[in-house]
């Protein structure tokens, strides 16, 4: 009794105390779904109501049918696409804020690329099918200018609108992380090798990029996780051959009436890009050589 | 150095100019005087805008949205209060998985969130409501809103907490007098950005919405019809100008918070 009245009172016991409701909600509104997706995903949909017996027929199905395989590759090419450009574009732009802005105005300019992100979602992934589309502003104003005399029929309704969009609704996530991991960046070390009689790109490939690598790491997590359960995008832009798993899951929840069938690929694709994010993070452990 | 100067201010420029191509069109197109979203544009009119008033639909999902919205932000706030504080001021056994494992809803993809909680609603026999939708926002938003807290009471200086309790103040009062104050700029800036994040999530609201819409939920039922087009660009431009104010407000408090805890602005938001 007098060893709980101590514990009571420790920094531990406070500590758990006070996050303890926001654990509760987390793991109430978290945990206890996603254990029961994961049941879920075990039953089987006999019309209207479950077949609460344990069975794998559902990931025997995600796997093994063609069109779940082939939606499932598709919806993985297109997140490391995603990923890849957006990690590249936003590189640049978080090296130029962190070395070339001035330091009173860097807080500016991150407002300044975080602003188009406020704008309503949806509207901005129709916006680009007005940007892309056949009368779109891309093609008149490229007809206009006389570099082309047909709209060019290949921007929208494809992946690679998929992927353009994607990547301009995830950059200022990529952003960040990389223009924090630059901060960090001792800049006593970047002249040390200047000094030391290295040229301004391999400065930048032995120190800058190396001390910089984990809000790579952390950008391309951020970016390549979430992008795979966008099911709007792929509605919107990506036309017929555009679609991604995630407009199979929800097609399977809701118009297709089989939940246990979309839970199985939510889970498969859950696990799939969490294969491949540990494989990455592992990669760069083995091969790139960050600060320790 | 030029050479290498004048490559970046070209990058940027595009950069610029790609991120915000979306968000330029909206007022060209809500202004447009054809009903049709293209060019060439053919003339000036604010129709699309008196349009927004007299629709009792769109009403309705907006004014499910400000509550939910303003529900959200209230409860993502509180909770984010008392994670933020407890993983800055306490080390307790398994703090790095707890605060891990509630941050997780923001690398989760939002429908893995929204499949989840469907299932729960409809095997425990609840009805899907404006409930479900604030829920499923509530669990989104309480990371974002951490984040900035996270920092707001990181940089508070513990010796002034220690000065209240040697002059006799109780764990209360010290709160509400010393800690509170010098938080409330983050908090401010919590609530608005829980706020501005429920109001246009789509894909969770979609998952559970009944038979109540959320404005998201509207503008997506709205964007097959292209006669309603021009009168939702014209939406778009109202809530992208909420959205910029909220964000303007809220970045105001954020840097006053800074400055009165004595630290020097270096970054922006999250």
């Amino acid at each position: 009794m007098v060893g709980f009245q101590k514990w009571r009172r420790s920094e531990s016991a406070q500590g758990l105390f006070l996050i303890s409701p926001t654990l509760c909600f987390a793991l109430l509104l978290l945990a206890v779904p996603l254990v029961m997706v994961a049941a879920l995903s075990f039953w089987t949909q006999d019309y209207l109501t479950l077949d609460r017996t344990f069975t794998t027929a559902n990931y025997v199905t995600a796997w093994t049918e063609p069109m779940y395989q082939y939606l499932m590759a598709r919806s993985l090419k297109i997140s490391i696409f995603v990923t890849v450009a957006t990690v590249f574009l936003a590189y640049p732009v978080a090296y130029f804020i962190s070395f070339h802005v001035a330091p009173k105005r860097k807080a500016m300019w991150i407002f300044l690329i975080t602003i188009p992100f406020w704008t309503s979602y949806l509207m901005r992934i129709f916006l680009w099918k007005v940007i892309l589309g056949y009368n779109g502003v891309v093609n008149g104003s490229l007809m206009g200018l006389g570099v082309i005399e047909q709209p060019l029929s290949f921007i929208l309704y494809n992946q690679n609108a998929v992927v353009l969009t994607l990547a301009h609704a995830w950059v200022p996530f990529a952003i960040l992380p990389i223009f924090v991991a630059l901060e960090r960046v001792d800049r006593s070390l970047i002249e040390a090798a200047e000094d030391l009689g290295d040229s301004r790109l391999r400065r930048f490939l032995r120190v800058t990029l190396p001390l910089s690598m984990p809000g790579v790491i952390a950008a391309t997590i951020i970016v390549f996780i979430p992008t795979i359960g966008d099911y709007v995008t792929p509605r919107l832009v990506g036309g017929p051959n555009g679609l991604m798993i995630s407009n199979m899951i929800e097609l399977q929840f809701k118009k297709a009436n089989n939940a246990p069938l979309g839970a199985a690929l939510a889970i498969s694709a859950m696990g799939i890009v969490t294969f491949f994010a540990l494989v990455f993070l592992w990669m760069n452990r083995k091969y790139v050589r960050g600060p320790s | 150095m030029r050479g290498k100067i004048g490559f970046f201010r070209w990058f940027i420029g595009f950069f610029l100019l790609f991120l915000y191509a979306p968000a330029m069109l909206l007022p060209i197109f809500a202004f447009n005087a054809s009903s049709i979203v293209s060019f060439p544009l053919t003339g000036f009119t604010t129709e699309w805008f008196l349009v927004l008033f007299t629709n009792e639909t769109l009403h309705l999902a907006a004014r499910n949205s400000l509550l939910i919205a303003i529900t959200t932000a209230i409860f993502s706030t509180l909770l984010a209060v008392l994670a933020a504080r407890a993983s800055t001021r306490f080390s307790f056994f398994g703090r790095r998985s707890i605060m891990g494992f509630v941050m997780l809803p923001m690398v989760l993809p939002e429908i893995i969130i929204g499949v989840s909680l469907l299932v729960v609603i409809i095997q425990m026999g609840f009805e899907l409501s404006l409930w479900s939708i604030t829920m499923g926002h509530i669990l989104i938003c309480t990371p974002f809103c951490i984040a900035i807290l996270s920092s707001a009471f990181m940089n508070l200086d513990k010796s002034l907490e220690e000065a209240s309790f040697d002059l006799g103040q109780t764990r209360w009062n010290t709160f509400w007098l010393v800690i509170f104050p010098l938080v409330m700029p983050g908090i401010v800036a919590s609530l608005l950005i829980a706020f501005t994040i429920s109001l246009d999530e789509f894909i969770i609201a979609f998952f559970l919405a009944g038979t109540e819409p959320t404005l998201p939920v509207y503008i997506w039922g709205q964007l097959r019809f292209p006669a309603k087009l021009p009168s939702l660009m014209a939406l778009g431009t109202v809530l992208l100008l909420v959205s910029i104010g909220l964000l303007l407000i809220a970045d105001y408090f954020r840097r006053r918070g800074i400055r009165k805890t004595g630290i020097e602005n270096t970054g922006g938001f999250l």
